[in-house]
């Protein structure tokens, strides 16, 4: 529920009271702008929150993956399943998301519809960097920075609620070092009927994080539970 | 080529080694153990057994020394060998997201077992179990008992040719310890090799075959329970509780005590027959007293020592 309730807030209190002062952004009314980055940050939030708190759950307190580990499943398939559960989570909030948003007149074509497979990449991209946090994590608290200090700052700064070509170029840069830029270059122009441009350049930093967090997830996995 | 009237080995260990920093927890561990035994690893707290248990499945890496189960060697096998093992850890990691009967077919799916399989073997293991009623509870409303029991039936799962119990009764009542004995003493009926870990000696001695005594990672003995106590140990004991020390040294004057320990304030006395000692007992006006056969438990104290750990 909170992954649903929250972007809607976001969305219809931001959209509608900051949307009066701000006119029109790159040409959409401010909800539209705001839609597509509130979505991709919905995705981020899903997945971060399984492959964290869920995860750890299982990872720690309650052995669960332990108890697979006595079977012939391995570690790479235990981590595996949780990375794709986590953005399954981000598929389900972004689908709702969708159809709210265009129940609200934000989505321009059916083009929108590969929305659904950019958010679950990026789903399966931050539920590898959240997995990546949980394999280090000897507490809930520990996630705590990982969101203070990475997700928050990295969502205020990818352009989802302002383009950030306003930014200092240095910030510009850092911006698209993370994946959230890549994810949301996508997703507005699919959702606003815009000229998609460097799909290739978007997807694979998405790929590039996902995989890399994943693997490192894995390997650090393996020597926490068998030592 | 196997000679064919050699047994089956189901696991086979050469100085098998598992270290944490500089200290060996299980240290040059030669052990062998034969299809159909049921065979039980007593120990202290910190001997060992579950880092032994660990190292057999895979869950644990290997510092020196090999192993083998089922005569595939570990831990590159770990995977295909763990298809035809079951285990019950120390520590109840049932899901509890799941419902009994949730959780025993989630846990087949991990072996690969096809729905149709699950279906009729999921109600034979309840019945196994006893829980054919709370197939639809949640596990936060089992007891200990029945978490144990499921345990027990989740590991069976995927009819495994050996079942791996570290201490499978811990924190259980009588009748539920009995009834996990009942379930095991079953299952080794059927022929399955079974390797269990206890502190509960009496548990031992009913149970196996052959019960092996580790301390700091070594094996201290290895004989049928029976034998063991006959090997290992004088026949009788005399326990004398808070007794004048005068006393006490005229109980020491019978010949046949072979040794004597002191525990806060009770003496034991190991002795064949003990018949003098008992005769001064007798005249004495000191009741508090105990005269018994030996058991496994003197065993594992002669061999472990009276010292308590961690
Ligand atoms: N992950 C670990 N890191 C460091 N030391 C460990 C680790 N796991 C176990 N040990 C140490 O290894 C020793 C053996 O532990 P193990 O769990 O095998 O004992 P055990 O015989 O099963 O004891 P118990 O009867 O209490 O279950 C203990 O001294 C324990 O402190
Ligand atoms: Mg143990």
């Amino acid at each position: 529920m909170g992954n649903f309730g929250e972007p809607f807030l976001y969305l219809l209190v931001l959209g509608y009271g900051l949307g009066q002062f701000v006119g029109q952004v790159e040409g959409l009314t401010y909800m539209a702008f705001l839609a597509s980055g509130v979505l991709c940050t919905s995705a981020v939030n899903s997945a971060s929150f399984e492959g964290m708190y869920s995860a750890y759950t299982r990872m720690d307190v309650q052995q669960t993956w332990l108890g697979m580990l006595s079977t012939p499943v391995s570690i790479g398939e235990v981590v595996f399943g949780e990375i794709l559960w986590a953005a399954t989570k981000s598929l389900i909030s972004v689908t709702a998301i969708l159809i709210v948003a265009t129940g609200l007149g934000l989505v321009a074509d059916l083009w929108a519809l590969l929305i659904l497979p950019v958010a679950f990449l990026t789903g399966l991209c931050f539920a590898s960097l959240a997995l990546l946090v949980t394999s280090s994590a000897k507490s809930y608290d520990f996630f705590l920075y990982y969101t203070t200090l990475f997700i928050t700052p990295m969502v205020l700064l990818s352009g989802v609620f302002f383009p950030i070509d306003t930014l200092p170029m240095g910030v510009q840069w850092l911006a698209k070092s993370l994946p959230l830029y890549h994810a949301i270059s996508l997703v507005r122009p699919l959702m606003t009927g815009g000229e998609l441009s460097y799909v290739i350049p978007h997807l694979s930093v998405l790929m590039l994080y996902g995989v890399t967090a994943g693997l490192w997830a894995t390997s650090r996995i393996k020597k926490r539970l068998i030592k | 080529m196997k000679a064919t009237n050699a047994p089956n080995l189901i696991v086979s260990s050469e100085n098998l080694t598992k270290k944490y920093g500089d200290i060996s927890v299980v240290d040059k561990l030669n052990l062998s153990i034969e299809e159909g035994c049921f065979c039980g690893i007593l120990g202290p707290n910190g001997a060992g057994k579950t880092t032994t248990l660990r190292m057999f499945v895979g869950l644990c890496p290997i510092d020196g020394g090999s192993l083998t189960l089922f005569d595939k060697s570990m831990p590159e096998n770990a995977s295909v060998v763990r298809e035809s093992v079951g285990i019950v850890p120390q520590m109840d990691n049932l899901d509890p997201d799941f419902t009994v009967e949730e959780n025993l077919s989630v846990y087949g799916r991990f072996f690969g077992l096809s729905s149709s399989v699950l279906q009729s073997r999921i109600p034979e293991l309840l019945a196994f179990s006893s829980l054919q009623d709370k197939a639809n509870s949640k596990i936060s409303e089992l007891s200990g008992g029945m978490k144990r029991r499921l345990t027990l039936a989740r590991a069976l799962i995927n009819k495994p040719k050996l079942l791996i119990l570290d201490e499978p009764t811990t924190g259980l009542d009588p009748q539920a310890r009995q009834a996990i004995w009942q379930k095991l003493r079953e299952l080794k009926k059927q022929g399955l090799t079974l390797i269990l870990t206890t502190h509960y000696m009496e548990e031992a001695e009913r149970l196996c075959d052959r019960v092996i005594v580790m301390n700091h990672g070594e094996i201290k003995a290895d004989a049928p329970p029976k034998k063991l106590i006959r090997k290992e140990i004088e026949a009788h004991v005399l326990e004398v509780h808070a007794a004048e020390d005068d006393l006490l040294s005229r109980i020491k004057q019978d010949t046949s005590v072979a040794r004597f320990e002191k525990s806060g304030d009770i003496h034991f006395f190991y002795g064949e027959k003990l018949t003098q000692a008992l005769d001064m007992l007798e005249q004495s006006s000191h009741d508090d007293y105990l005269f018994r056969p030996a058991n496994l438990e003197d065993v594992f104290i002669k061999l472990t020592g009276r010292d308590l750990r961690e």
